[in-house]
This record gives C-alpha cells, sequence and structure tokens, in this order.
C-alpha cells in the first residue's frame, strides 16, 4: 500500500491515509531556517501548501508567521511524521512545540 | 496535474452524490469505507454537509442556502424544528445552550452536530417545505446574496428578488453547472444603496441604467479569503433583467473552462481576473459563452451607495423599522453574532406568522427581519418580550458584531470566535462610551484568514492569530482599522498585529477615545483612519488588559470542544453512532 498523503479544506489540515493528522493552529519551533532573522522562528501553521512523503517521512510546508517577529511567508519543508510501514500505514506525528529544521526539498512533492 | 479533490470530483460529484449519501445514511457512518473518507467529505459538501473539525468525526454542519435570505411562511418555523430536533451534539453552548441556528453573512442558515444517519429525515422534512442544502457548500453556485428587503424596500430600482429566484432556479441542481474549479458566490443588487454586498462576491449584478432602460452592470472577481482580498472588478457589461442569466451562464461558464483545476489556492476567479484583466475577460465572455452583443455598461448608482459606507444615512443594516412601499413595515431584528436558539426560532416565526405574512429574511449581516408587519400591528409586536433579546434598535457595539464559525466547529480556525464576540459586545457596552454622533459601529471578527466574518470590511477587523504572554501561547487577533464598501470601498488597514485577545476590547476603547479627542469636525470614523498612514494609527492606541475577561485564551483549537468540562482531545466521544453512542475503534 502507498501512503496516500494530501492538504483538504483549503489547507486546514494534513490526511495520512484518510486519517486526519495535522491541524493548523499549532506553534512550531524552528531552527536553522530561513523564514525569519530569528534565530528560533516561533512559527503559527496557518495553512497547509503543499505535502511530500520522503519515505518514511511526511513532510509539508506551511503558509503562516513567525509570532516573534511577525515576519509572514511559506516554510521549507518540515517533517510532520513518519510512516513507518507503509503496509499498515501507521501514522507516528512529531510534537509541533519541539524543534523543527526545515529542508529545501523532499522527494515527492505535489501542490493541490 | 489536476488535485486530487479534482480526481474525486470527476468520478462522483453533483446531484449524483445524493444516492451515496442516502445509502451511507441508511447504513450508518461506519459503512463509508475509511480509506474513502476524504474523497466523500470533499462530495458530501455539495449537498451542504461539512464535516465538522478534528475531535468532532461523524458530526457535520449542514447549511441550508436561502436565496438572497428570504425564508417563506412557515419555512422558519421548520428550521427551528430541524434545528431543536437534530442539531443537539454531546456539549452544550455556555451562551447558547445545546441547540441553535447560524444566521450567516451569505444569507444562509447553519446548523451543526448533525449526525449522517439524520440527514434523510432532515432533507425530507426541508425539501418538503421548498428548503434545500444542495450546493450550499462545495464547488458550484452558492447561495445567492442580496438585498435583503428586495421587493419591500423604497429605495429600490429594480426588484433583484425574481431575478435572483431565478438564477436559483436555472443553477441549482444544473449539471451544466454542478462542477465548477471552485465555489462561485453571486449577488444581485436592485436599490440604490449597495446592499448586495457585491463586490466582495465572483459575479455581481448591480443596479445601472441604459438607455433610458433600468438593468445591471457586472463586476467579477471579488473575495476576501486568504490575504489576497479584491474587489469585485468593473467588465464594462450592461444587461436588461431578462439576460441576467444568459449573462450569469456565460460567465459561469467561463469559469468552469478557464479556472484552475490544478491548484485549488489559485482557483477563484479572482485570480484569473488578475491575469487577464477586466478587458480581456469581457472578451472571452463574448466570443466564447454568449451568443448576443454584449452591450457595453450603463450608469451606475454607486455613489448612491449608503450601505456599510461609513456614515449613517440610508436604511443602513435593516435593522430597525422601516417602511415598505405598500404601506406595511419590516422589522430587523439583531442577531448577536447571528446565532439564534432554536426554541427562540420557533418563536420568532409563530410571531412573523401573527403580527406579519409569516415571511422573514436573512441579511449579510447576520441578522433576520420580519417583514409585512401591518401599521397597527407594529406597537404590539414591538412590545413582545423575545424582541428585548433580539433588538430592532440595539446598542452600536451589539448592531455591529459580526462573528465566524472558528474553533468551536471549524477546521481552518486558528481562534474561538463567537462566543468572544459576544463577551466582547457585552463588554464594550457596558464600559465603554461611543463618541458622541456614533451609531454604527462595525466589529467584525474572523478566526483565520479565509474571512467568513468579512472583517476587511468592518470598521474594526479582527482576524485570529496567536502570540505569547509570559512565555505561554495564547489566542490573539490582529487588528485593522477603517474599511467599508459604498461607491469607494476599502479594505481595512492592518494596525496592530497579534493583540492577545484579553487585550482587544482595551484597544477598542483607546482607538475610540483618540478618534473622539482628534477628529474633525464630522469626521467619520472611516475618514479619521483613511487621513492618517500606518505609523500614525499606530501611535494612536495601546492595547492594553482591562476588567475584560477572556475564558478561551488557551488553545482552543487543541481541544474535542472548547466548552467542554473535559475539553481534552482524549475525552471526545466523537466519532459515534446514530444515537450518539462512541463508537470504540475496532482496532
Ligand atoms: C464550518 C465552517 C466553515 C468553514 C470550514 C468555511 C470555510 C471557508 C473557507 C475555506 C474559505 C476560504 C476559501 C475560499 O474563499 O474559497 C471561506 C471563506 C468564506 N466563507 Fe466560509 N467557512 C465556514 C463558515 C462560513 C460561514 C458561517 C459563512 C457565512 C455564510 C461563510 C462565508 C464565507 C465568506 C463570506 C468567505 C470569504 C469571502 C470570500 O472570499 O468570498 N463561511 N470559508
Ligand atoms: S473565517 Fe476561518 S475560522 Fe472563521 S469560519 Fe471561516 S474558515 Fe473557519
Ligand atoms: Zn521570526
Amino acid at each position: 500500500m502507498t501512503t496516500d498523503v494530501h492538504q483538504l479544506d483549503d489547507g486546514a489540515w494534513i490526511s495520512v491515509n484518510d486519517s486526519r493528522e495535522i491541524n493548523v493552529s499549532d506553534l512550531w519551533l524552528l531552527a536553522r531556517h530561513e523564514f525569519c532573522d530569528c534565530e528560533m522562528a516561533d512559527f503559527l501553521a496557518e495553512g497547509v501548501v503543499e505535502v511530500g512523503v520522503d519515505h518514511p517521512d511526511i513532510a509539508a510546508r506551511f503558509a503562516g508567521r513567525c509570532i516573534h517577529c511577525g515576519t509572514e511567508g511559506i516554510t521549507d519543508w518540515l517533517t510532520v511524521g513518519r510512516v513507518i510501514d507503509p503496509d499498515d500505514g501507521q501514522f507516528y506525528g512529531v510534537v509541533p512545540e519541539s524543534v523543527h529544521v526545515p529542508r529545501k526539498r523532499t522527494r515527492l512533492a505535489g501542490p493541490e | 496535474m489536476p488535485s486530487k479533490v479534482e480526481n474525486w470530483k470527476s468520478e462522483v460529484y453533483g446531484n449524483e452524490i445524493r444516492e451515496h449519501l442516502m445509502e451511507f445514511a441508511e447504513e450508518g457512518w461506519d459503512a463509508i469505507p475509511e480509506d474513502e473518507h476524504d474523497a466523500w467529505f470533499e462530495r458530501f459538501k455539495w449537498w451542504g454537509l461539512y464535516h465538522q473539525r478534528s475531535g468532532q468525526e461523524s458530526y457535520f454542519m449542514m447549511r441550508i442556502g436561502t436565496p438572497n435570505g428570504v425564508i417563506e411562511p412557515d419555512q422558519l418555523e421548520v428550521i427551528g424544528e430541524v434545528a431543536k430536533e437534530y442539531a443537539t451534539g454531546p456539549v452544550d453552548n455556555p451562551e447558547f445552550g445545546e441547540a441553535y441556528c447560524d444566521w450567516t453573512t451569505r444569507q444562509s442558515i447553519q446548523l451543526h452536530w448533525i449526525k449522517l444517519e439524520d440527514v434523510p429525515d432532515i432533507f425530507e422534512k426541508l425539501e418538503s417545505n421548498g428548503l434545500s442544502t444542495q450546493q450550499a457548500c462545495g464547488d458550484s453556485w452558492r447561495n445567492i446574496v442580496g438585498c435583503p428587503v428586495a421587493g419591500k424596500d423604497k429605495h429600490e430600482h429594480i426588484d433583484a428578488w425574481p431575478i435572483a429566484e431565478d438564477l436559483n432556479e436555472t443553477f441549482k441542481g444544473n449539471d451544466d453547472y454542478a462542477n465548477l474549479p471552485r465555489k462561485w458566490k453571486v449577488s444581485v443588487t436592485g436599490c440604490d444603496q449597495g446592499c448586495g454586498q457585491g463586490d466582495i462576491n465572483d459575479l455581481a449584478f448591480e443596479p445601472a441604467e441604459k438607455n433610458g432602460e433600468l438593468g445591471f452592470n457586472i463586476r467579477v472577481g471579488g473575495g476576501l479569503s486568504r490575504k489576497e482580498p479584491r474587489f469585485a472588478r468593473d467588465i464594462d457589461v450592461w444587461v436588461p433583467p431578462e439576460q441576467a442569466s444568459d449573462v450569469a451562464a456565460g460567465m459561469s461558464a467561463l469559469f468552469r473552462e478557464y479556472g484552475d483545476r490544478d491548484d485549488r489556492f489559485n482557483a477563484r476567479i479572482k485570480f484569473l481576473m488578475d491575469e487577464w484583466g477586466p478587458e480581456k475577460m469581457r472578451r472571452v465572455l463574448q466570443e466564447e459563452f454568449v451568443d448576443f452583443e454584449l452591450p457595453t455598461a450603463g450608469e451606475d448608482m454607486r455613489d448612491q451607495y449608503t450601505y456599510n459606507a461609513g456614515h449613517d444615512d440610508g436604511h443602513g443594516d435593516h435593522v430597525g423599522v422601516h417602511e415598505q412601499p405598500d404601506g406595511n413595515y419590516y422589522v430587523g431584528l439583531d442577531v448577536l453574532v447571528g446565532r439564534m436558539g432554536a426554541e427562540d426560532t420557533i418563536e420568532l416565526a409563530e410571531l412573523a406568522d401573527e403580527y406579519g405574512s409569516g415571511e422573514v429574511r436573512l441579511t449579510q449581516r447576520q441578522n433576520i427581519i420580519v417583514t409585512d408587519v401591518a401599521e397597527e400591528a407594529l406597537d404590539e409586536f414591538l412590545s413582545e418580550p423575545l424582541l428585548e433579546d433580539y433588538s430592532p434598535d440595539p446598542h452600536p457595539f451589539m448592531r455591529g458584531s459580526i462573528a465566524c464559525t472558528g474553533s468551536e466547529y471549524c477546521s481552518l480556525s486558528i481562534t474561538e470566535t463567537k462566543n468572544r464576540q459576544v463577551r466582547y459586545a457585552r463588554w464594550l457596552k457596558n464600559n465603554v462610551e461611543l463618541p458622541a454622533g456614533v451609531e454604527d459601529f462595525h466589529i467584525h471578527l474572523s478566526g483565520c484568514t479565509a474571512s467568513c466574518a468579512q472583517p476587511q470590511i468592518a470598521d474594526v477587523s479582527l482576524r485570529g492569530m496567536k502570540t505569547r504572554k509570559d512565555g505561554e501561547p495564547v489566542e490573539a487577533f490582529d487588528i485593522g482599522l477603517g474599511g467599508g464598501l459604498g461607491e469607494d470601498p476599502h479594505f481595512a488597514d492592518w494596525v496592530e498585529m497579534r493583540v492577545a485577545a484579553d487585550e482587544v476590547p482595551g484597544y477598542i476603547e483607546n482607538m475610540l477615545s483618540a478618534y473622539e479627542q482628534r477628529r474633525a469636525d464630522g469626521e467619520t470614523f472611516r475618514e479619521f483612519v483613511a487621513a492618517r498612514d500606518e505609523d500614525e494609527l499606530q501611535a494612536l492606541a495601546d492595547a492594553e488588559e482591562t476588567s475584560y475577561e477572556d475564558p478561551y485564551m488557551h488553545n482552543t483549537k487543541m481541544t474535542w470542544y472548547p466548552y467542554a468540562d473535559k475539553d481534552d482531545m482524549s475525552a471526545s466521544p466523537a466519532p459515534t453512532d446514530g444515537s450518539g453512542q462512541p463508537i470504540t475503534s475496532d482496532d
């Protein structure tokens, strides 16, 4: 079974194998990022822009704002969780409030 | 490459969704194959069912589209009864009780906590009374909006109601326009006050005169969502009333063919308008989508527009007692944040029947109007106890408040909205004196950038955000000022960002006092804002804590329901079966 990932309801949440997994409105701490000038961006996710799979990682780019400095924009790729065994499809989400390092690209991406 | 949603739509969409929906409803929630949830919930929208947010699985918001906000005699009672019987969730709302109706900014009705299993009974009850949920959500012709007192108003040039009705009959359920790239919002205005709000719709008909004949000028490409607000643009086309539906067919076919089906974020026609401009829009419409010569624009009446124009003349927001051309009266009632209890709704239906014709109408300011009240009956109607809660003469802070659905039910939300706005309005009413002469003051609160509460066209715009207070994340708002419609519509300027929710009332108080002290003679709030640049506006007022208390500062979106005693996601009973019992997971 391939892992089926998409964003729905105008970017409100990420579906992984038809299960709602990641929602907007969480704060993500970003390190080593180019989103804004803050060393650690305190990033409010307002909308999912793009999703991708880079086995075993599920990745996404979000639109939102650093609530520390006010910069608005779209992040690079953030790992939002993992599907380790594509056969059982079980999703293990990351904790948004812990530290994340955005990446420039992911392997299989598609805007929706 | 077509988006995933487009692929689902190409498999099953439009009218044919209904039989599947009914089958699932008969068999129960569990009958929807787990790996088809997303596809079916996307499709159910077309029949007015929107799956509620995370933590509320198996419950739906149901939207009923009432064209132009017209609710015919006996229908309001049906709506109230459906709400009472079916729209009760596991936990009551502390401000609004157990069952309620939401009157929306697009003159529709929203009910919450609807169970799939109840849909056949609800549809039967609604449809046997001429009501429908068809196309209330999803990618097609949405509820048609217009001047809510069309046909009952002294300021009218054309009675827009038959035209809205005709468009509704032509395009609802019409397979040719059932599958559009995105939502398609249409407004028809017939009066000289501009209360159809055409400027923020995809397609707007606005009254205009050509060679002595009354008809409509056409504007295209308005919309507020996603920090990309646009006013609809004049495409230099006039139509006589009898051709309105031909031009509407042409425009929506143009959207069907040229709208972006690869990227939903770029799909609304406002983005095609950005790309093409009004001249090309007109040319393509003429060459490919209509088979008669389109007349150029006629003389519009925009210079007379008073609705939300920043000054206090005209019939304003329709609240209050107004004479109709036939000598009867319409009475506009203020419904704070558009939410009315089911029992109150049923009672109002009885009053409308007793004192008026039984007809009521919804406005684009989330209020309700009782029409056709005879002059002799007015005093008695006005002294009904229900009108103490839904006043025809409300305090400006109550009257001017609009709020969207927010984190109570909506997936896209960042913050709690309606209950908070109720508390804001009450606090402002009790604590803040409006500057002399200000009778109209609009505060619109949206829980995110989708802008369902239309914040950009208010005096004070609030848009859901987050900030930190003592290191802890709390709900907050960006604050905009000075938006409105009228001849020269203007979007609010975003002035103060990420204000903690409990400091917003203090900010508004301070801003109003700065306005009172510094305004020029006769200067309206909108003019006052327009006369100042961003730095000056920022310097005028600060946010601050006051005696206002906010019980929703925490991340309400992380709860399964913000007002539950045990609000933790893991305490959610959802999904539940047809009788509301939790379905235990089978793995
Ligand atoms: C469960 C609740 C709701 C959800 C999930 C929802 C979803 C959305 C989304 C995703 C957008 C922005 C995207 C777009 O423009 O296509 C939007 C915009 C809008 N919605 Fe809602 N909505 C909800 C409730 C409402 C209500 C109660 C109303 C009032 C009828 C409403 C009216 C509008 C308006 C006026 C806009 C923005 C202006 C525009 O671009 O036309 N929505 N909504
Ligand atoms: S403005 Fe945002 S939070 Fe409010 S109802 Fe619309 S989509 Fe939901
Ligand atoms: Zn920053």
